[in-house]
């Protein structure tokens, strides 16, 4: 067989195939839920209940979509110039870290508190992922594997300073860190319903991000330093520099991710506070094509399957975890539909 | 100092050597098989996993030990062939398939293990391969608790280090697969597959990893249980990269890193080493992966094809 | 009984084979045969579609119409080891070769069923040493091919067949990268192979090769065969006439009025980087007004004065001079704010971006100035207007400036890369294998604009690896070969084979 591409696709084609992913991926979850002995629509149906099916559960899914905004667009803008960033994990346990220190160290008054835990969550992020960045464009080493291994040492780092020097004294004896005083939470955006900021500001990062790609210079070189680097470098663009640059971004708003869930969720700082937000994001951001915007809808989508099937487990017995099989087939079903968009299988 | 003496002279230190290094030389040789193909596949983390949970599944099921490796060889080759399919013929982004691969495999493996065992708090026990006593050899003191009481997993893995440098080095077929990651055009022109070539390469490669990840239940622990890869996959990578994508010398990359992870392990016994947060220890192996990468980053010798699909007719 | 004879003395025969690629018709119903011990020569332009009808023989591609035969049998469609079990040997323009494996190991690649046990490679290495004997191959079984020259690497390819006991061999533009000595030497090898009853089809588009080795030529014009002539009863006017479907003026560029010292480099080398040849102490002057025409094989240091001009490589020894100031460390920016214009040698890989529109490429090299950005914001609209102009002033056709440039035909992206170079009116014109690919018509274009950029005042280099090109074009030539310069030789004072003798080393005064 060969692929040749084809060069006006019909809408058919373009809005066809990723519907019919969407669908395969549906029938995967009917037929987990078989095997799973449930029926498989009841299944879907309260899959779609818990995530949106009231008011609590909606909330609960925005809730649940902002560290995935966050971490998706980190991934968005690093595979745009084809900066492999998997350590997006690494990378929101650093913002976390910084922002319980900051939060509860230095007892500043929460107007100041909190803009500053989020300024040193960025730093920080963009400092974890300079260095792979730094051993690629100065030494060629491969960052995939690099920004993988930094996910492990951080965990490890992090878990040392819940039972050292980071442990609550008042915390019963488990591995987990003081909390933040008060005002120097994230407050809601509307009193009463549990939403805080970190949404808000999940927003204005994907709406950020979006004109920085599409309006500026450097959302250009890191286009063109993605698509043909050659190319690019022989253009003038400095592309190790625009690597770095990249990398200072994607770092940053992955370390929001953990930002925002200290200072608006969870209030401290534990090993179990991402559930692999890090590395769902590759997935959300994959299911938005890399489109800044498409990471909020896709993060509501990813965060509704999780949601979603977390409550249906309790109801139906099924496994939560259909919701990462789920995740996983949607991403490569969907590569795959949006390959055939493009081009034609061929014979011979 | 004398404590790293005390460890390097004791029989058992070396046993451990050999034990922790055979998940890494199955897993590595698998990914050196995909790599000199061509293929990068992101997906070793996940059928480790998958390979650790079909192997122990089976046996738990009655299937017996060989049989299981079995089990978790063909459930390595069938996401090996999903991989292959999407990155292959259709040439999909290596690093993306790998890793929705890796989620794929987990998750899976996770789903099933629950399905299987619902309630269970700890996972039950099988009873896993034990340390061949080989005649003579393994009677000699000393020498023989230290080289010589492994299970046949372990010779399994030191064999098929052996098998995989001859078939590439030393066949046709070898021959074949290596040109497919150097120049696949030069393989079309000879009238070959690259296509088959490749997808035959990352489907045995894959079996390899799940074996792999078998070890693990099947040999070094006798139960599953959930994050137990633990990274072993993407360490494995950078065992192919300071291999130089060669069996022997990934072979001796595996071993010395298994070295390293021993004496970790008896070093946090010690009483230095009581002063020292474990986690220090723990990030060791990780840390060793990352210096190797940039120890080597100067002499790779890549693959030159490697992550570069080919489409028939294109060039 | 002549006739029985006839048949048993066609090794190949093609009946009407047509393949079509959405609306162009690459082959448009092809028939003809080769006889034992017989060249053909397959003559015409680039997109005559000669490539594809090899592709179609063997196997790459799928015909939709015809069929092939080989020695009688017919030979199934869409299986590329078909052609090569009944007997037919490729030489393809771009070497398949592995570079990190040995000429033994490249030769053997797929000679033996894949799952036999062992290589047999002393067999084989015996039999590589005979081969290379009878047929004048010289090359050592055992070396790397990385590390061998073009001409050798050709001679693998060809010992690559022979291994193979092709009885016919096909080589696809087979002396675009050799000296003339070393077409001589591939000649001397056809001959050999032609004296043991070989047939050999020999695709080019240098019409005194045709007429010096062939004797059946067959041309190709828009996927048709037009003609086919013993070469005994043609002429190179009739055959190039065929060839374009017109008399071909080449540009006659006017004498050059050369200015000033544009670039100076004195004594410059640049290392040696993985395969590729560096610089090796060269003395070089552009000058207004002047077209300097490098010629010398592929591979000879191209590469390293071309990316030394581009701003990529810096002099490690030497002395580089933009109008009298000295360069010591520079980037592509600084070169272009040089106004160095550049003409990359690959326009796919460097010259454009595949996925980008027109626009975005049009603006490539100058994104972050204005009008096309202010203060790190880009004007679009400013940037479609750069590249409506372009489109406009340069004949690019194309469906308007939001197309991405992949679906642009080789001619119409150089021209956009030429818009793009020659609008920012460069001092100094680098053009690196400016029309290598490119049909008749874009080639003139191409050579047009650089001629009447020289006239504006431009110093011109132009690489290439094509002689004749260079001879036309250039008002002074000068010849690279492993990293070290020839003098200067004005136009029309040194014949082809005179600096072939340059290009093949000999005249350097430290030739080895």
């Amino acid at each position: 067989m060969r692929l040749d591409p084809i060069t006006t696709p019909s809408p058919a084609r373009t809005v066809g195939l990723p519907a019919l992913a969407l669908g395969a991926t549906v029938l995967v979850a009917m037929g987990l839920a078989l095997i799973a002995g449930a029926d498989p629509l009841a299944t879907l149906g309260l899959i779609v209940k818990g995530a949106a099916g009231s008011k609590f559960a909606l909330l609960e899914t925005l809730n649940r979509a902002t560290p995935l905004i966050f971490t998706g667009l980190a991934i968005s803008v690093a595979f745009r110039a084809k900066l492999w960033n998997i350590g997006a994990e690494a990378q929101l346990y650093v913002g976390a870290l910084v922002t319980v220190v900051i939060g509860t160290q230095l007892g500043l008054p929460g107007p100041l508190a909190l803009p500053l835990m989020a300024l040193g969550a960025v730093l920080a992020g963009a400092l974890v992922l300079l260095g792979p960045v730094l051993l690629k464009t100065r030494l060629g080493v491969d960052e995939v594997v690099t920004t993988l291994l930094l996910n492990f040492i951080m965990a490890l780092f992090i878990s040392y300073l819940l039972e050292g020097p980071l442990k609550d004294p008042m915390g019963m004896g488990w591995p987990k860190s003081p909390a933040l005083p008060r005002d120097a939470r994230l407050p809601r955006i509307v009193e009463g319903l549990r939403l805080h900021w970190g949404f808000g500001l999940a927003l204005i990062s994907a709406l950020g991000v979006w004109i920085m790609q599409t309006r500026t210079t450097l959302g250009y070189e890191i286009r063109a330093t993605g698509l043909n680097p050659e190319a690019a470098r022989f253009a003038g663009i400095p592309v190790g520099r625009v690597l770095v640059k990249t990398a200072l971004i994607s770092g940053g708003l992955a370390a929001l991710a953990g930002f925002s869930e200290v200072a608006g969720l969870k209030g401290n700082l534990t090993a179990d506070l991402s559930p692999g937000f890090g590395y769902t994001g590759i997935v959300v951001a994959m299911l938005a094509l890399l489109h800044p915007l498409g990471v909020v809808v896709s993060a509501l989508f990813v965060a509704g399957v999780f949601v979603g099937a977390d409550s249906m487990s309790r109801a139906a017995g099924v496994p939560t975890y259909i919701a990462d099989i789920l995740l996983a087939t949607a991403l490569l079903f969907m590569v795959l539909a949006i390959l055939l968009t493009k081009v034609r299988v061929v014979r011979g | 100092m004398t404590e790293i003496i005390d460890i390097l002279i004791s029989a058992s230190f070396w046993a451990a050597v050999l034990r922790i290094a055979s998940p890494l030389i199955f897993a590595t040789l698998g990914e050196l098989i995909c790599e000199r193909a061509g293929v990068l596949n992101l997906g070793i983390e996940g059928i480790m996993v998958f390979g650790a949970f079909a192997g122990w599944m089976a046996v738990y099921a009655g299937f017996g030990l060989w049989p299981g490796v079995l089990v978790a060889l063909l459930a390595g080759m069938a996401f090996g062939a999903l991989h292959a399919l999407l990155t292959v013929p259709f040439g999909l982004s290596q690093h993306v398939v790998g890793l929705g691969i890796t989620m794929l495999a987990t998750s899976s493996a996770y789903y099933a293990y629950r399905l299987a065992l619902p309630e269970v708090t700890s996972p039950p026990r099988i009873d896993p391969f034990q340390p061949l006593h080989i005649p003579v050899l393994s009677d000699i003191p000393w020498l023989g608790q230290a080289l010589f009481s492994q299970t046949a997993l372990t010779w399994a893995a030191f064999g098929c280090a052996a098998l995989v440098a001859l078939v590439l080095y030393r066949t046709p077929l070898g021959l074949a697969v290596r040109a497919a990651g150097e120049n696949p055009q030069a393989v079309e022109a000879q009238g070959l597959s690259v296509a088959a070539i490749r997808m035959g390469a990352v489907i045995v490669g894959s079996g390899l990893m799940a074996v792999g990840g078998a070890f693990l239940t099947m040999s070094a622990f006798s139960s599953f249980f959930f994050e137990m890869v633990n990274g072993r996959g993407w360490i494995c990578i950078a065992l192919v990269v300071f291999g130089a994508w060669k069996p022997g010398k990934a072979l001796l990359g595996a071993l010395l890193f298994a070295g390293f992870d021993a004496l970790q392990i008896r070093l946090q016994q010690t009483p230095m080493g009581q002063l020292v947060p474990y986690q220090v220890f723990l990030m060791i192996p990780y840390v060793l992966s990352i210096l190797a990468l940039i120890l080597m980053s100067r002499r790779a010798e890549v693959p030159a094809a490697l992550m570069t699909p080919f489409n028939r007719g294109e060039r | 009984m002549a006739q029985a004879q006839e048949a048993q003395d066609v090794v190949l025969r093609l009946s009407g084979i047509t393949k079509r690629f959405g609306a162009l018709t690459a082959n448009d119903a092809i028939s003809f045969s080769l006889a034992r011990g017989e060249v053909v020569a397959l003559l015409g332009e680039n997109g005559a579609g000669k490539t594809t009808l090899m592709n179609i023989l063997f196997g790459h591609y799928t015909a939709d119409a015809g069929t092939v035969e080989v020695f009688g049998q017919p030979l199934p469609p869409g299986l590329p080891g078909a052609a090569l079990a009944a007997g037919v040997g490729m030489v393809h323009q771009h070497f398949t070769l592995s570079g990190n494996m040995t000429v033994l190991e490249n030769i053997l690649l797929g000679t033996a069923p894949l799952w036999r046990p062992g290589l047999g490679r002393a067999a084989a290495r015996r039999r590589v040493e005979q081969l290379s004997r009878d047929f004048g191959l010289a090359v050592h079984p055992d070396a790397r091919v990385a590390t061998l020259s073009v001409g050798e690497r050709q001679r693998v390819e060809i010992l690559k067949a022979l291994y193979r006991d092709a009885r016919i061999l096909i080589l696809d533009e087979p002396t675009a990268v050799l000296t003339p000595q070393e077409s001589d030497a591939l000649f001397e090898t056809l001959r050999k192979a032609v004296a043991q009853g070989l047939s050999v089809i020999f695709i080019s588009h240098k019409l005194h090769e045709v007429m010096a080795a062939s004797s059946r030529v067959l041309v190709l014009r828009h996927g048709r065969l037009v003609g086919e002539v013993p070469t005994a009863e043609t002429d190179r006017h009739q055959l190039a006439a065929l060839m374009v479907g017109a008399e071909i003026t080449p540009p006659a560029p006017a004498e050059a009025r050369p200015g000033a010292t544009l670039l100076t480099l004195k004594n410059v080398s640049t290392p040696t980087r993985g395969n590729r040849t560096g610089l090796r102490g060269i003395d070089l002057e552009l000058k207004a007004g002047q077209i300097l025409g490098l010629a010398g094989v592929s591979g000879n240091g191209q590469g390293a004065l071309a990316d030394l001009l581009s701003g990529l490589e810096t002099p490690s020894a030497g002395i580089m001079e933009l109008a009298g100031t000295e360069v010591t460390t520079w980037t592509p920016r600084d070169a272009l704010q040089a106004r160095i214009g550049r003409i990359p040698e690959d326009r796919h890989k460097t010259g454009t971006i595949a996925d980008f529109t027109l626009t975005e490429n049009a603006v490539l090299e100058r994104y972050a100035q204005p009008p096309v950005a202010r203060r790190g914001w880009m004007d679009w609209s400013a940037a479609r207007r750069a590249a409506e102009q372009i489109i406009e002033s340069y004949d690019v056709r194309c469906p308007g400036p939001d197309t991405r440039i992949r679906l642009l035909s080789g001619g119409n992206m150089q021209k956009l890369i030429l818009g793009r170079v020659l609008g920012a009116q460069p001092r100094i014109i680098l053009a690196n294998q400016p029309v290598r690919g490119l049909d008749i018509g874009a080639v003139t274009y191409v050579q047009e604009r650089l001629i009447a950029a020289r006239d504006a005042g431009a110093a011109v280099l132009l690489i290439s690896e094509d002689l004749d090109e260079v001879l036309t074009l250039s008002d002074v030539v000068r010849v690279i070969c492993e990293g070290r310069l020839s003098p200067e030789f004005p136009r029309g004072s040194k014949t082809p084979a005179e600096l072939g003798q340059w290009m093949a080393g000999q005249g350097f005064s430290d030739a080895a």
